[in-house]
């Protein structure tokens, strides 16, 4: 199989980057049972997404496009945040932990 | 070489926000993502998400997540993860590997293009995610009034006889 290998300019950097940064976060999801750890992976993901629509806005001279774009994710991803963060509250006063495996009731 | 350093900064306070014990440093590393991406952004051409990235990431999500640690406790769990951490790990980097393989060399073909100007695109063209937003917004507004509202949630019994 023939790959050929990109040249190493600073958007093919950065979209690297970003792959590496989206499995980051990626592995905080799975490594992880509690609740603000698993918001915490979700905004390093989001940051991942943000980060690669603008990189490929850069790289295609669609710059605003891919910022009213990232606008959209950014709020969007902040009320997940809000809410996930509410919901983690909420289960530390109910179940006492912000074990997420507490909140499977089938298994007991 | 700039774009570089902040990338590799962006992921070690990504790796240090995942591996980190407590929760408020873990929030605070979160943090430095966010900073350092909206420089990235500020370089990449992207002001109007810079600086939103810097209010909204850096700031508001910071202070929630402080905020959502002091009422929960910050205790460290140890507990062991539901996936092992070296399949979790082997899974991670062969998903960085496909992602890698399918979007850089997607990078080196863009032919650029004239487009309108930013504004004229979000509030023009794009017109729904706006409405999009807005209805994104007032709903978890209304969500977390919900989930944080005692009163609310729990029966009038309960607060009769838990609360005094």
């Amino acid at each position: 199989m023939n790959i050929n290998l990109p040249a190493l300019d600073p958007l093919s950097v950065v979209a690297a980057g970003v792959c590496i940064l989206a499995g980051v976060g990626l592995y905080g999801l799975m490594a992880t049972r509690n609740l603000i750890k698993i918001i915490v992976a979700m905004q390093i993901l989001t940051k991942a997404a943000v980060l690669a629509l603008v990189a490929a806005g850069s790289a295609n001279g669609m710059v605003n496009l891919s910022q009213s774009l990232a606008i959209t994710v950014i709020v969007i991803d902040t009320v997940v945040a809000a809410i996930g963060l509410a919901l983690g509250v909420q289960v530390r006063k109910r179940f006492g932990s912000l074990d997420a495996a507490n909140l499977s009731s089938l298994r007991r | 070489m700039l774009l570089g350093l902040l990338i590799i900064g962006i992921i070690l306070s990504a790796i240090l926000a995942i591996t980190a014990k407590r929760l408020l440093s873990s929030a605070i590393w979160l943090a430095g993502v966010s900073a350092l991406s909206a420089i990235l952004f500020y370089l990449l051409g992207a002001r109007e998400v810079a600086v939103i990235e810097l209010s909204i990431g850096v700031g508001l999500v910071t202070v929630l997540f402080v905020f959502a640690i002091s009422i929960a406790g910050d205790d460290a769990m140890d507990a062991k993860p539901l996936v092992p951490r070296i399949l979790g790990a082997l899974l991670a980097l062969c998903l960085t590997a496909l992602m890698g393989w399918m979007v850089v060399p997607s990078f080196l073909s863009g032919v650029p293009v004239p487009e309108a100007s930013s504004t004229d695109i979000l509030w023009q063209v794009r017109g729904m995610d706006l409405i999009v937003q807005v209805t994104v917004i007032f709903a978890g507004v209304l969500s977390v009034l919900g989930l944080l509202s005692e009163k609310i949630l729990t029966l009038p019994a309960e607060t009769k006889g838990g609360r005094s």
